[in-house]
This record gives structure tokens, sequence and C-alpha cells, in this order.
């Protein structure tokens, strides 16, 4: 039993009962596909073809493809690596920092964002894998004793540290939200008409009865899968930064680097979140449970990570003043001032001024103005980690070798194509998959203060039918009093 | 084998709290109970342990971290050794990011598969199923029943308890 302020807004909006929720997230997974999910679709499937067009130039013709250079040897590849992998952070930070704090209001938008992280990492995983330039020979950074002689992969190196980071990321963010996913499936299962539904479903809900002994299971277990997600949401992001920050290139060299980026992957993965969102809440008529609250909150949350991303930005340049390194002096007023001056800006401008606006309640409240928001901030986050890899390598020690750095149509290709290959995933899985955690959001909808049992009188149409039986009366002690 | 059982049928989640406190009271064992959503507090009124996951995840994790431990030391500084960077050839600071890693890997994977071996949960072409609305609105309370049992009590017992229906069904795979 837990009290709720009166004074809270409610988590989901329009006196929803238990049957309500299940109808209103199985009707997109059980209705046949509308018109508007087969142009989304198509879309993104149009896209999905650019991008194995160009794998297949940048396999078969090889890395030239590419528009990198002897000096700069990272450049879209790692930019768009790291830019897919922030984007993720934000998932498993709804659904297991959020969980840690109690946070409730995070049921309706969990399932969907750890979608999301899962398929930013598959987008960012391809951008190392094809740099290898022999992609089929990627097994070689796991420590396998080889048969091309006798040497192990090098466990000090940052790369390789991100290959266990990345991984374990990965499949363990897989396994929570498909373990999320279970219950639901077995709801749809339960609801299923067409026989290959009913095997389907019956197959990924793993035989998921809902038995008081399983339930309290899963609740164990998603505990701890939140309680090692926590740092290891932290962890990866971190290790991302050390495959710059160990090394001497200026510009990268900084000991800020774990933390900043860590902010800017929540940062970004919250933009990306509520742009999914608000999309998805219109075309799904999901509006009663991703309200404006929610929307308003996680606007906070990205307010707040890019106020320290700015501050980063900061003091990342008055340390390099301070430091009186010439190089690191060098690489900054570069980066400002230099032949990357717009990249910079844009950086400034889309990350530092864009989430000040977010003070504003209007603004904070404004679903078109959250949404241009959101898209401005991606844009940014691209732009920041473009600045951090192309401006710091393209001016190094020897001005001899200055080289600046130019994309081709292959480079461009393959951005535009993971956008296609992870909006592909998404949609996919918002038709047959539950986008909205409903066993969670069921579990929360007491806690409102326009739902259940908290009823006070006021709304006669959302009043619940207490448990009334043939001939005897509910006698039973039920608590109605519970918020009083 | 053929179990029949009597399925107390519930609207309300608070109302099935109390009943399971009072029919298990009453001197009726509950076969199990079936909810839409995990329901604070039925862990206790229904004698539930608690699990050993937690137990279970931590030793998984400890197993993770000894075999990040050993591998990076036996093969960096045992098996081939190398200088890198000038740097001794067991650069413990260096392992600790893929030494976390491990941990979470195995912690996280191992508790996960104890779940689902322990809880019997695998993919199935049908799943046997005592009410389809208890994944969905309704709270089901399962009472393994058979010819000797009082129907008529147990169905007053479950009724005074709120319950909005009683029926009996039978299963032969559960």
């Amino acid at each position: 039993m837990q009290h709720v302020s009166p004074v809270r807004e409610p988590l989901v909006t329009g006196g929803k009962t238990y049957h309500d929720v299940t109808q209103d997230v199985c009707r997109q997974v059980e209705a046949a596909p509308n018109i508007r999910w087969m142009a989304a679709l198509s879309v993104a499937l149009l896209l999905l073809g650019v991008f194995f067009y160009s794998v297949y130039r940048t396999l078969w013709y090889g890395i030239g493809e590419w528009g990198l250079n002897k000096t700069v040897g990272w450049a879209w590849d790692i930019t768009n690596f790291v830019w897919w992998v922030g984007i993720g952070h934000a998932g498993t930070l709804i659904s297991a920092v959020l969980l840690l704090f109690r946070q409730k209001w995070r049921t309706s938008i969990n399932r969907a964002a750890e979608a999301m992280t899962i398929f930013a990492v598959i987008c960012a995983a391809m951008f190392p894998v094809l740099h290898m330039g022999r992609p089929w020979l990627a097994y070689w950074v796991f420590p396998l004793q080889n048969t091309f002689g006798s040497l192990w992969v090098n466990f000090n190196s940052p790369l390789l540290w991100d290959v266990f980071a990345i991984s374990t990321y990965f499949t363990v963010s897989l396994v929570f939200w498909y373990t999320g996913l279970v219950p639901d499936f077995a709801t749809i299962r339960d609801r299923a008409k067409g026989p290959i539904a009913k095997v389907a479903y019956s197959l990924l809900s793993m035989g998921w009865t809902g038995s008081a002994k399983h339930w309290s299971r899963y609740e164990t277990v998603s505990l701890i899968l939140a309680g090692v997600s926590t740092p290891l949401v932290l962890s990866v992001h971190t290790i991302v930064s050390m495959d710059f920050a160990t090394s001497v290139v200026p510009g990268w060299h900084t000991t800020i680097f774990p933390p900043y980026f860590v902010a800017g992957a929540i940062f970004s993965g919250f933009a990306m979140v509520l742009t999914l969102m608000l999309i998805t809440r219109v075309v799904f008529k999901l509006e009663d449970y991703i309200t404006i609250e929610h929307i308003a909150l996680m606007n906070k949350i990205m307010m707040i990570t890019g106020s320290i991303v700015g501050v980063a930005y900061i003091t990342e340049f008055f340390i390099a003043w301070y430091s009186q390194v010439e190089f690191e002096q060098y690489a900054f007023i570069n980066r400002a001032t230099g032949p990357y001056w717009w990249a910079y800006w844009s950086m400034m401008t889309c990350n530092v001024i864009t989430p000040q606006l977010v003070w504003f309640r209007r603004v904070r409240y404004s679903i078109p103005l959250t949404f241009i928001l959101s898209i401005i901030v991606n844009i940014g986050m691209w732009f920041e980690r473009f600045v951090i890899i192309v401006t710091s390598l393209h001016r190094d020690y020897l001005p001899s070798s200055w080289a600046m750095f130019s994309p081709t149509i292959i480079d461009i290709g393959i951005y535009v194509g993971t956008i296609g290959l992870f909006f592909t995933l998404f949609l996919l899985f918002a038709k047959f998959f539950p986008v909205i955690n409903m066993a969670e959001v069921k579990a929360v909808l007491k806690y409102t203060v326009d739902n259940g049992p908290t009823y006070t009188g006021h709304d006669p149409h959302h009043a619940p039918q207490p448990a009334t039986t043939h001939g005897v009366p509910a006698s039973a002690p039920v608590n109605y009093t519970k918020h009083d | 084998m053929t179990k029949r059982f009597a399925l107390g049928i519930f609207d309300d989640e608070d109302v099935l709290l109390h009943a399971v406190e009072n029919v298990r009271e009453a001197g009726v064992k509950i076969y199990e109970v079936f909810t839409p959503f995990p329901i604070h507090g039925i862990d206790d009124a229904l004698g539930i342990e608690r699990s050993r996951l937690p137990i279970a995840a931590f030793f998984f994790g400890l197993t993770g971290l000894a075999f990040a431990l050993w591998l990076q030391i036996y093969t960096l500084g045992f098996d081939w050794p190398m200088i890198i960077g000038g740097k001794p050839h067991i650069a413990l600071p260096a392992f600790i990011p893929v030494s976390f890693e491990l941990t979470v890997l195995f912690c996280c994977h191992g508790m996960v598969i104890t779940f689902y071996t322990i809880s019997k949960l695998y993919p199935r072409w049908k799943t046997p199923v005592l009410d389809v609305r208890s994944t969905d609105d309704k709270f089901v309370m399962a009472i393994e029943v058979n010819e000797s049992t009082d129907m008529t009590k147990l169905t007053q017992i479950l009724r005074e308890n709120g319950a909005s229906e009683v029926n009996q069904k039978e299963m032969s795979k559960f």
C-alpha cells in the first residue's frame, strides 16, 4: 500500500480500467496494419535499401569508398557509432535507473524506450564492424585461443573494452526487455483469435501464466537487472569515451570525458525517446498513457543533462587555457574558429541554448515545440561527436599532414541507412509487440488520482464497480480508502 | 494426469489479497493465484518464500569476475606476456573495465537463465491457462479439488470473500 499525494498529476488519464489498458495496447497488435504505418514502413524500407547498397559498396570495394584519409582516420563512422550508442542509453536509464528511484511514471514509456535501446545499439554496432574493413573476421576481437599465431587480444586497449561493454550492454538490455515482454505476450496470446497468432504468441510468451510465484520471481529478477544495468549503462559510455580519452590527441586527452559523455548520451537519448513517443502516442492513440506530464518530465531530464553537457563544453575550454598546453589550446581555438567553426557553433547552439528553453513551462508542455527541440538536440549531439572526432584529428601535431574531411555518398548512405534500419525495426516492434508495458501500467493504475478505488465520488462514469456477487454481499474487508 | 480446479474469479486485487488470507485461514489450500500484474503483499499472504535468485545472481557475478581476472592475468601475464606501452604485464587497473563487464554479463544471464529454468518457462506451442482473463483484468484463485470436496461450502467461502464468479475446470497438463 502506498500513499500518493492528491496534488500529484495522474499517471494515466481517462479513467482507464484494467481491461481498457489491455484493449488500448493490444488494439494495434490485433488490427490490420493501417495505411500510415505502411507508409512509414515503406520509407524506412527504402532507407534500409540505401543501407544495404552502401554496405555492399563498402564490402566490395573496401573502406576507400569512405571519405577517410591518412589524417582523419575516424570520422562519420565513429561519430555515428557514438551517436547511436548514446541514444540507446535513455532506454536503460528509464527502465533501470528510474525503476530504482521508484519513478512510477516510467511504466508507460519503458517498453518503447528499451526497444529503442536495442535497435540503437544494433545500428551502432554496424559502424565499428564495417570499419574493420573485413567484417567476416570480426570474431578476432574476442579472446579466442587462435590458430593465427599465439597472440591474445590486448586487454589494455579501450577498443577491446568497448567490445566487452557493447556486447554485455546489448545482451543484457535484450534479456531485460524480453523478460518484461513475456507477461504481455501472454496477454496477447490469451486474446489471439487466429491460429498463427496463437502459436506465435504462445512461443513468445514462454508459457507465462501469471502465477503469483512467477510474479514474485519476476519482480526479483527485474530489480536485480535494474540494479546491475545502472552501473552498466554508466560504464558503457564511460568506456566509449575512453576510446578517446586514453589517447594523446589534443582535444581527446581529457579526464572530463566519462561523465561528460554519459550526460550527453542521456541527453540525446531522451531527445530520441521524445521524438519517438510524440509520434507513437498519436499514431496509436495512446495519449492517455503517454500524457503531457510524461513529456514535461522527459523535457526536464533533457534540460538537466543538456545543462551538464553545456557546463562540460565550457569546462573543456577553461581547462585548455588553464593547462597552458599550447597544443590543447590550439585544438580548442581551432574548433571554435577554424575551418570547422560551423560544426562547433551548430553544436553549441543546439546543445547549450536549446535545452535552456525548457525552463519555460509553456515550452515544456507544448507538443510541437518539444518535437522540434528533440530533433534539434539529436542534430546537435551528432555534431558534438563530429566536432570531438574530426576537429581533433584533422590538424594533428604535424602541420604538413593537416587535412580536411569530406564525406562520400557512401558515408552518407550508411548513416541514413542506419536510420532506415532503426525505424524498420521500431515500426515492426510497434506493430507486433505491445508498445506499452501493460502489466506494469495496470500495477500503477490505482496509484493515480482519478482512477481505481481511490474514487471519491465526483465522477460517476469512472466509478469502479465493487466486487458484488449474486445474492452474496461484497462483505470482504475491502480497503477502499487507501488514499483517504 | 488430470487435475480438477475450483476457480475463484476476483475483479480487484485488494479483494483478492484479503480473500487469500481469509481462504487460507478457513483451512483451504490454495493451489495457485493467477494475476495480470504483480501484487505486493501476495507473497506473504500465500506463504511464498522469498526467492533466492539474488544469492544466485551474486555467485554468478562472482564467477564472471573470477573468470575475467583469470582470463586477463593468464593471457597477458603468463601465456604470452607482451610489453604494452612499457606497462607491467599484469596491469590491474587496465583490467577493471573488462572485469566489470564480465561480472555483469555472467550475473544477468546466469540469473535470467536460472529464473526461466526454475519457473519452467520455455517456448510452447500451446499454453495451458486456467482462465484466459487472468492475463487481462481478472484475478484467479485456483484451488485443487476432487470428488470428496464439498463444492457448496468452497463456493460459499469464495463468494463470501468477494469472488465475482466461481468456476470449475479440468486440466490435463498442468
